[in-house]
């Protein structure tokens, strides 16, 4: 079964492409997805690279692009999204893109500058009229003062007979300048300050403020401003009077003296305020179609751009082969995908219309291929998973199909209650149910994208805790009698007075022998003791789930020796590592299982822990009860056994390897693969060489000598050929390796410490599946006792209307703590318990993930590159 | 209910998730590429429930103690899980 359980076979291909077609066929490539390119020029700096100029180009389009972009959104234009995948333009096209770009730029920014030169006009016109209207109250006010002043005796008298009242008001009028503006109403006391005090308060100050909010033609806001108008004698306070209001960014305007000359110009600014509105208003017009005809394509657009820039930082990391005018690549592929892979160059050079095939040679080499699962949206959850611990390295045992199912259920072991498995269960059915609407929203929130992409996960996650809160016998902390409890009391029922409990006795008060069918009996719920039962239970149950997985990794181990032949191994790591295991555990599992089923109430039960404890120590009390006759020497023998699988796990593998190396290679191959330790290794057979031919290590290719369907030396297809230049044998001579002896027996050292205590503390940590557990139902119960049941308590009316107030409490509680609080917290353990527990059996996780060249996914991240 | 009959049950049960399904899958869906996920699935989710029922069923055959009740209790219970 090749598909999940196993990375898949991945091949190192080397492309040759004609320098027309090379950017179709990369087109191509990227429409496919199946293919991870090497970077060919690892040490040429960006700028020195060869489409830099293109790809700058691309950076440009894309800059207009983001801007345009910007102002469709700012006037709130929707942007049509077909969810169309154009192909990228071939590069004759993007010049014609390029130039509608530039167009539309230039048009957007003119239209920008004009419609704020206009609107600057519009406020200085809209200033000038409340002006214009403001200071007509204040002229009236002025003149009347004026009055008044004339009629003070001491004035009146040097300026009476000759003049005349005009001449007096002309008089005392020409002596008063004045200034009339407009400011930022925020700024009006901090102005009225500094004239009292620069002026030293021989200016007169009057101000208003205009109603209507005003907008600011640079930043669009609206802001309220007040009109003033400042009355003052002589030109030397006329230029200090001038010089603050500069100060103050107050915009001053010339306004006329007579009230005739008023009106005149306030007609004049109506007539040309409504011109401007009208120019405005069809400037508006304007705007709005050119971005309408550009928002219906925008989204296509950059699409476009995108491609093009991916491609051409892709054809950037190719080889340039300027004697044959072609350029070359290097990239992973899968070997199923070969196929799909010709066909696709096919297609790309048919579109350049060039003559000259596009060439795939497959290439051998050593180093380690990148680790491709194939994963489809149910998978590829789990798989994420266990990558976010490690990649797996190349074409090991992948444990996510098995993570499948022991995740969700080792969760469900902790969190074991059906009322909130219901809950998690209907919310990730929501999910899954409604999953093409709610991606194609594109919601942006990583919360939201977290939960989304597990909700697969938390399907199952709910299901098995329906599962398991129906054997825990736990809904919401009560119990459902659904097959008869096995427990009826028998004693005479008034023996008990008050308070009083009565612990029954297994003897004489169940019904008959039979347990409860499915689960735990629902008598338990409602007893005192019930602690006591079910940690003794919870906790067996936990040692003989987590020793079950802890086996099960062992043996997948073994399926990893097997496939990269390392006979070695299995004798020296596998079966003394599962030996060990038994011993300790499988035996203590053995025990579990006949305590339970061999003593009842009426036998002195020994206790398995204190046995364990002296099964290690070899104390043996003469009280001691056993559990069969020679179990003494039993058990004596089995720790002495898995105290002998230690030298055995540590020494065996380094002094045989070292025998093996000083004693040459000759014997056969299958022993020769174990002078490694436990790199990966990529090994495809090549063709048979002739033996003294030198192995050539690298991996570069060579320009030269390159063979082209050399059909004869082959015997697979004829499409694939293999390079003969740069491939290595594929068994390696042992004179390049340099067989570190103290190196190997450090390793081995660690590996053996590493499991024999990882089997003891594994063993202890998988108790965290009683602890969890036991929190989650306890936490369930004081929800119920200290809420639930207070207004349940309470007769009458009253107590239904308190019942309403306190399920809501009871209700959001429950989902709050119980379901999201409990659940992250049994996910994070049950992941831990997968990561170290299950996956430090067998997995080595030191491979590199597979990250093909893929239009889809440049597009959904957005990114460059 | 007696006790053959309901371990009977209950096994025969996981077994024909655990054993009888796959080979069932093997031979209708043998094209898919889903098939061996499918089987993975079914053979583990059938052997873990299984287990999580063995030892939740064996734990109660002959159990040590009994549960500890109030008085008012016990006489409902006589009253109304009258056998």
């Amino acid at each position: 079964m090749g598909s999940l359980l196993r990375s898949e076979e991945m091949t190192l291909c080397q492309l040759f492409l004609q320098s027309e077609a090379a950017y179709a066929c990369v087109s191509e490539l990227g429409e496919l997805g199946l293919v991870q390119f090497r970077d060919l020029n690892p040490d040429v700096n960006a700028f020195q690279r060869k489409f830099v100029n293109e790809i700058r180009r691309c950076e440009e389009m894309e800059r207009k692009l983001r801007f345009l972009e910007k102002e469709i959104k700012k006037d709130g234009i929707p942007m049509l999204d077909t969810g169309d995948n154009p192909d990228a333009p071939a590069p004759r096209e993007m010049i014609d893109l390029e130039a509608t770009f530039e167009k539309l730029e230039n048009e957007m920014k003119e239209v920008n500058a004009n419609s704020e030169a206009l609107k600057r006009n519009f406020l200085e016109l809209t200033e000038l009229k409340h002006i214009l209207r403001k200071t007509q109250t204040f002229f009236e006010e002025a003149e009347s003062h004026h009055h008044q002043a004339m009629h003070d005796p001491y004035l009146a008298e040097e300026n009476m007979g000759l003049l005349g009242e005009e001449a007096h008001r002309a008089g005392q009028a020409l002596r008063l300048g004045f200034v009339a503006g407009v400011i930022l109403r925020e700024r009006i006391p901090a102005f009225e300050r500094m004239l009292w005090r620069a002026c030293r308060g021989n200016v007169f100050l009057r101000q208003a403020e205009i109603e209507a909010p005003l907008e600011d033609p640079v930043t669009g806001d609206q802001v309220y401003k007040s009109v003033f108008i400042i009355f003052f004698q002589g030109d030397q306070l006329k230029s200090r009077v001038k010089k603050i209001c500069e100060g103050f960014r107050a915009t001053l305007y010339p306004c006329p003296e007579t009230q005739a000359e008023r009106r005149e110009m306030a007609i004049g600014v109506m007539t040309r305020i409504e011109d401007l509105n009208t120019v405005l208003g069809q400037t508006q017009d304007h705007r709005h179609r050119v971005l309408v005809a550009a928002a219906k394509n925008i989204k296509v657009w950059f699409i476009k751009v995108r491609k093009i820039k991916a491609i051409y930082h892709t054809l950037n990391m190719f080889n340039l082969d300027v004697t044959q005018k072609c350029l070359i690549a290097e990239c992973w592929c899968p070997v199923v995908d070969l196929d799909r892979i010709q066909q696709a160059l096919r297609r790309g050079t048919e579109r350049s219309g060039s003559s000259v095939p596009s060439i795939l040679n497959r290439m051998t080499t050593k180093q380690e291929p990148p680790t491709y699962n194939r994963t489809n949206k149910f998978t590829s959850g789990f798989q994420a998973i266990v990558d976010a611990y490690g990649v797996a390295s190349y074409r090991e045992i992948n444990p996510a199909p098995f993570t499948i199912i022991t995740f969700p259920f080792l969760f469900a072991v902790m969190f074991g209650d059906m009322g909130h498995g219901v809950i998690m269960f209907s919310f990730a059915l929501w999910l899954v149910l409604r999953e093409k609407q709610l991606m194609a929203r594109k919601i942006d929130n990583e919360i939201w994208t977290t939960m989304f992409g597990g909700r697969y996960i938390i399907l199952l996650m709910g299901a098995f805790s329906i599962y398991t809160g129906f054997i825990y016998n736990d809904v919401f902390s009560k119990s459902l009698n659904l097959f008869g409890s096995k427990w009826y009391p028998r004693p005479n029922p008034y023996t008990v007075k008050g308070e009083g409990t009565l612990q029954l006795n297994p003897a004489n008060t169940t019904i008959n022998g039979d347990p409860y069918a499915i689960g735990i009996d629902p008598i338990w719920q409602m007893s005192s003791n019930k602690i006591a039962f079910t940690n003794s239970f919870k906790m067996k149950t936990s040692v003989v789930l987590g020793v079950s997985q802890m086996f099960f990794g062992v043996t997948l181990s073994l399926f990893n020796h097997r496939y990269f032949q390392r006979p070695l191994n299995i004798f020296c790591e596998f079966i003394p590592q599962v030996v060990f295991l038994f011993c300790m555990f499988g035996y203590l599992i053995i025990l579990i299982f006949y305590k339970w089923i061999h003593y009842d109430s009426s036998m002195a039960a020994p206790s398995l822990l204190i046995g364990a404890i002296n099964m290690f120590l070899f104390n043996y009390p003469d009280k001691t009860i056993h559990l069969y006759p020679g179990q003494q020497g039993f058990q004596a023998f089995l720790v002495v056994v898995a105290v002998l699988c230690i030298p055995w796990m540590l020494l065996v593998k380094p002094f045989f390897l070292r025998y093996q190396h000083r004693y040459g290679q000759l014997k056969s191959l299958t022993f020769l693969n174990g002078g490694q330790t436990d790199d990966s290794e990529v090994a495809f057979v090549s063709f048979p060489k002739s033996p003294g031919e030198s192995t050539n290590t690298s991996v570069q290719f060579k320009h030269q000598q390159l063979s082209v369907n050399s059909g004869d030396l082959l015997n697979h297809d004829q499409e694939v050929v293999h390079n003969e230049v740069g491939a290595g044998l594929h068994h390696e001579e042992e004179e390049e390796k340099v067989f570190d002896f103290p190196e190997v027996f450090i390793n081995q050292a660690i590996h053996t410490i590493e499991y024999c205590l990882g089997c003891i503390s594994h063993t202890a940590s998988y108790l965290r599946l009683w602890a969890l557990s036991l929190a989650h139902a306890q936490l369930s119960e004081v929800l119920w006792t200290m809420v639930l049941r207070i207004p349940l308590s309470i007769n009458g009316y009253f107590g239904s209307v308190m019942m309403f107030f306190v399920f809501m409490a009871w209700s959001s509680m429950t989902v709050a703590v119980l379901v999201v609080m409990e659940g992250l917290s049994a996910f994070l353990h049950a992941l831990r318990l997968h990561w170290v527990e299950f996956q430090s059996k067998f997995y080595k996780g030191e491979g590199y993930k597979f990250q093909p060249f893929s239009f889809e996914h440049i597009l959904d991240y957005g990114g460059d590159e | 209910m007696d006790t053959p009959v309901v371990v009977g049950i209950v096994t025969a049960v996981w077994a024909f998730i655990g054993i009888v399904l796959p080979i069932l899958v093997q031979f209708f869906m043998w094209r898919s590429p889903n098939k061996g996920i499918l089987q993975i699935m079914l053979v583990l989710s059938a052997v873990c429930c299984y287990v999580f029922w063995l030892t939740a069923y064996i734990c109660q055959l002959n159990p040590l103690f009994g549960p500890q009740l109030k008085g008012d209790l016990l006489r409902v219970i006589q009253q109304e899980w009258k056998p």
